[in-house]
């Protein structure tokens, strides 16, 4: 990119920005080049952090006029590329905009700006004896207005929902600059429900500006049991099991043992780290019927085959089985240069048949992958370890992510059940949906934004890049399981 | 135990649209007709969906069911029940033979709507034929789903205008160990809000309230003893539940032959005082009223407000069924109908005229 345009806009947006919002020196750049999946990097043209909705609306009737594409992002914590700049386009940063509006005590609910970080929404209103429910892992660090663009979950979502059922109102700032508002706080909303695509979209649709989150009084009490076991396929088996025991854990996670030793040489967890696999499940409510209904999960893992059941003693105790869980992914990063993590979701009842299926991929490509997963959502997250600085080891990394990723299609699942299609698996995307359904996507997309400015090049694949992909996964002539229905 | 009946008519059902795409024509998609009243009446040739009818996949263990839209509703609740789980939304009938279809898309749900969600909450999957007779596939059969716009759950509310429904896929949730109704007495309708939004605050286990007549219905559901904790806490008095009768609208409260008026606000608003008998549920948030009223001047105060008004049934055919969208909402619909119905065939004008 000529230095001279970027230098323009950069006056041009010094108009209403402050200065120091507006960045444009290739050093300070550099830090928003890529998200949480690094593999990809771009220089953007600009970045730009608006401190205001105001501000939001001139940027985007700037870019709208200008025509420069526009990659929102909130932390970076994307998984998926998500918010991996646009080459010839403006990364609009929402993270100066960090202020909880409202908290309403008597309506449970919190008025927050975008770039407001998910754990502080439960931290603002604790005291209160209230909580904002989804707790994604990056919980710590990832924005609200990133949680509602990949509709993100998190290890309680079994019991209570991803970020779609734990929003009550968006404020939005569509292509053009102008706002518009979904308010559902009533509960019932004449009309199309234009929620569910809103949540979700990738920062493809509009952008999010004010957030209204539904927030749950905090249980009484919660209490934690972990399962052992000596096979990976018996505590697969268990989690369908307890669902079928007609139970609904608060959460219910799974790890096996490259996992398990990797969390435990970190945190210190008390993990077994003999076991093949660690089921850890939580159950809440008042203090009684926890107490019963772990009980019935304890007896269910020992019938499948669980060879050790440790309860939480305390509170302590509980946090610190999950201390391992919640730090899993950089345990992983510490015993790999790299590590590349898989996001496909199939039904329970396939989770011994897909993870044996892992590791025989695993095998053939000879790559290590560890497993720590929402197994109660049977939302799986292989996590391939890689070395980057091996020629080719990327490359062959991420063809066995897709193989994974194929393998959960083929037994009924999805490509991506919280990390969003991003950049990373638009390839899948074209062997998930038929051509009709990604019309279908472009065609509703096209009704938010004509001209094609929010997050170009993501979630939904165009035509020929769907040619591309299957000409290489098409082997003589044949498609990778055929014989199956795409959703 | 009546197996639910196996008739795939999804081919024939596709040469049907096709036809009338082909000859510019338009439809009206009828299930059963339980919830017909529900929109603007259209007149248009009807396109029966009723016949479609099939569990095409119910593993209980996966909470999860995928149906064919012609399924009654009772026979799949029967199902479900015999399975000891059922739909989180409580859904309606408004009549015997009440498909699945007709219960996705007119997204009506019952008394625990407020507590467990509504059924775009739960709508995980759909298979449906478009405007040009073409078959397509979202979501899936899992709860976790991010591949694609969310159009499955799009639907759910939609009343049939962007397609016809063959297939939905929902998650369902287990049935509750026990149940208890206590009735409170709550002379105005501002206590009862304030009561209700605050119990809100409490992990209390409330599957449904509802208020009329100066007293508060709350039934709690889940586990013995959490529900008995809960009693104990509560107070109150038990008494015998209506609220099948509450989402039938079969119960007393409901007059035959007025007109019925459905408010929707935020749950703890007190700003609308309507002059008219009310029955309030949904913890506050769904408010009907019987009886006469001045629809506009109500949706005049309830704007400002983040509510709407819905004329539900025995209006004036002049009033507008659905609350007026905002001119930039409607401007998104209009897009999306027309790119799932480019020439306008399916329900036209069945939720706003301007569809
Ligand atoms: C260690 C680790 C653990 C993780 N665990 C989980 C997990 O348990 N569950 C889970 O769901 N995810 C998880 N993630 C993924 C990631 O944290 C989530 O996707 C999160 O929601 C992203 O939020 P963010 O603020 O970082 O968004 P970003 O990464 O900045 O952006 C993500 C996407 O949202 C768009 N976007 C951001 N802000 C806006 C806005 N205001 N308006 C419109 N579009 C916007 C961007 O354009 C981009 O497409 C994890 C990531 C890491 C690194």
């Amino acid at each position: 990119m000529p230095q001279s345009r970027r230098q323009k806009l950069a006056v041009r947006f010094r108009e209403f920005l402050p200065g120091e919002s507006v960045i444009d020196q290739p050093t300070s750049l550099a830090a928003y080049e890529c998200d949480g999946l690094s593999a990809y990097r771009e220089q953007p043209l600009l970045v730009l952090l608006p401190e205001t909705v105001e501000q939001v609306q001139q940027v985007m009737r700037l870019c709208h006029e200008e025509r420069l594409p526009v990659v929102s992002r909130g932390a970076g914590t994307s998984l998926s590329g998500g918010a991996l700049p646009h080459a010839e386009g403006v990364v609009l940063s929402l993270a100066k905009m960090s202020r909880i509006l409202k908290v309403d005590h008597l309506s449970r609910l919190a008025v927050v700006e975008p770039g407001v970080r998910n754990l502080a929404i439960s931290e603002a209103v604790s005291s209160q004896g209230l909580y904002y429910a989804p707790d994604p892992s990056s919980q710590i660090a990832c924005t609200i207005g990133g949680n509602v663009a990949e509709n993100a979950g998190g290890v309680h979502c079994l019991k209570y929902g991803l970020t779609l059922h734990n929003i009550l109102a968006l404020k939005l700032v569509a292509a053009d600059g102008e706002i518009f508002e979904i308010d559902q706080r009533s509960l019932q909303s004449d009309g199309y429900d234009l929620m569910p695509l809103l949540v979700g979209s990738e920062g493809m649709l509009a952008i999010v500006v004010e957030v209204t989150v539904k927030l749950l009084p905090i249980p009484r009490c919660a209490r934690v049991v972990m399962g052992v076991f000596d096979s990976v396929e018996k505590a697969g088996d268990s989690v369908a099991a307890i669902i079928a025991e007609g139970i609904i854990p608060a959460g219910v996670e799974m790890m096996d043992n490259l996992a398990i030793r990797a969390a435990e040489d970190f945190v210190h967890a008390g993990y077994p780290v003999d076991a093949e696999a660690i089921l850890i499940c939580e159950l809440d409510g008042t203090g009684e019927e926890v107490v019963t209904q772990i009980e019935r999960v304890e007896e269910v893992l020992k019938k499948g085959g669980a060879v050790e059941t440790r309860l939480a003693r305390d509170e302590a105790e509980r946090l610190l089985f999950w201390s391992g869980r919640k730090a899993a992914f950089p345990a992983v990063g510490r015993i790999s240069p790299d590590y590349y993590c898989i996001d496909g979701t199939i039904p329970r009842k396939s989770l011994s048949a897909v993870l044996a299926g892992v590791r025989e991929l695993s095998g053939q490509y000879g790559l290590r992958v560890a497993n720590v997963f929402h197994a109660g959502d049977g939302n799986l997250h292989p996590l391939i370890l890689y070395d980057s600085n091996n020629e080719g080891e990327l490359e062959k990394t991420e063809e066995l992510g897709s193989k994974i990723l194929q393998l959960c299609i083929h037994h009924g699942g999805t490509i991506t059940g919280e990390h969003g299609v991003g950049v990373e698996k638009l390839g899948e995307m074209c062997v998930q949906f038929g051509e009709p359904e990604r019309n279908q996507f472009h065609a509703i997309r096209e009704c938010f934004d004509p001209l094609r400015l929010l997050n170009p090049g993501k979630a939904i694949p165009t035509l020929a890049r769907c040619a591309e992909f299957n000409a290489m996964h098409v082997h003589n002539g044949e498609l990778r399981f055929p014989e199956l229905e795409r959703f | 135990m009546d197996a639910i009946a196996d008739v795939d008519i999804g081919a024939e059902l596709a040469t049907q649209v096709a036809a009338v795409a082909a000859a510019g024509g338009a439809v009206e998609i009828v299930g059963s007709g339980s919830k017909r009243f529900y929109g603007e009446p259209i007149e248009a040739l009807p396109i029966e969906v009723a016949a479609h009818s099939g569990v095409i996949d119910y593993d209980p263990a996966e909470l999860v069911i995928t149906l064919r839209a012609g399924c009654r509703l009772r026979e799949v609740e029967a199902l479900l029940a015999r399975n000891r789980q059922m739909f989180g939304f409580e859904p309606p009938y408004f009549g015997v033979d009440a498909t699945i279809g007709g219960m996705v898309a007119s997204g009506l749900a019952g008394p625990r709507r407020a507590f467990a969600g509504s059924i775009r909450d739960f709508v995980l999957g759909a298979k449906i034929l478009d405007g040009r007779g073409e078959t397509m596939q979202f979501g899936g059969r899992v709860i976790k789903n991010v591949a694609g716009f969310d159009v499955s759950r799009l639907l759910v509310g939609s009343l049939g205008t962007l397609g016809v429904i063959l297939e939905v896929s929902i998650r369902v949730i287990p049935m509750f160990e026990t149940e208890a109704t206590l009735v409170f007495r709550h002379d105005s309708a501002d206590e009862h809000i304030r009561w209700v939004n605050q119990l809100g605050s409490e992990p209390y286990p409330i599957s449904a309230s509802a208020w009329s007549g100066g007293l508060s219905h709350l039934r709690l559901s889940g586990s013995e003893q959490g529900v008995c904790h809960a009693t104990g806490q509560l107070g109150g008095d038990p008494v015998t539940p209506e609220w099948d009768a509450i989402r039938e609208q079969s119960h007393e409260f409901f007059v035959p032959d007025q007109p019925l008026t459905r408010i929707s606000l935020p749950s703890a608003c007190t700003d609308l005082s309507p002059q008219a008998p009310q029955m309030i549920e949904w913890g506050g948030a769904q408010r009907w009223l019987y009886g006469d009223v001045d629809i506009d001047s109500l949706r005049r105060q309830a704007d400002p407000l983040g509510g709407s008004v819905c004329a539900f049934r025995g209006h004036a055919s002049e009033i507008r069924v659905f609350h007026p969208p905002a001119p930039a909402l409607l401007k998104l619909q209009r897009g999306i109908k027309s790119s799932f119905d480019p020439a306008g065939i399916f329900n036209v004008g069945k939720l706003y005229p301007e569809l």
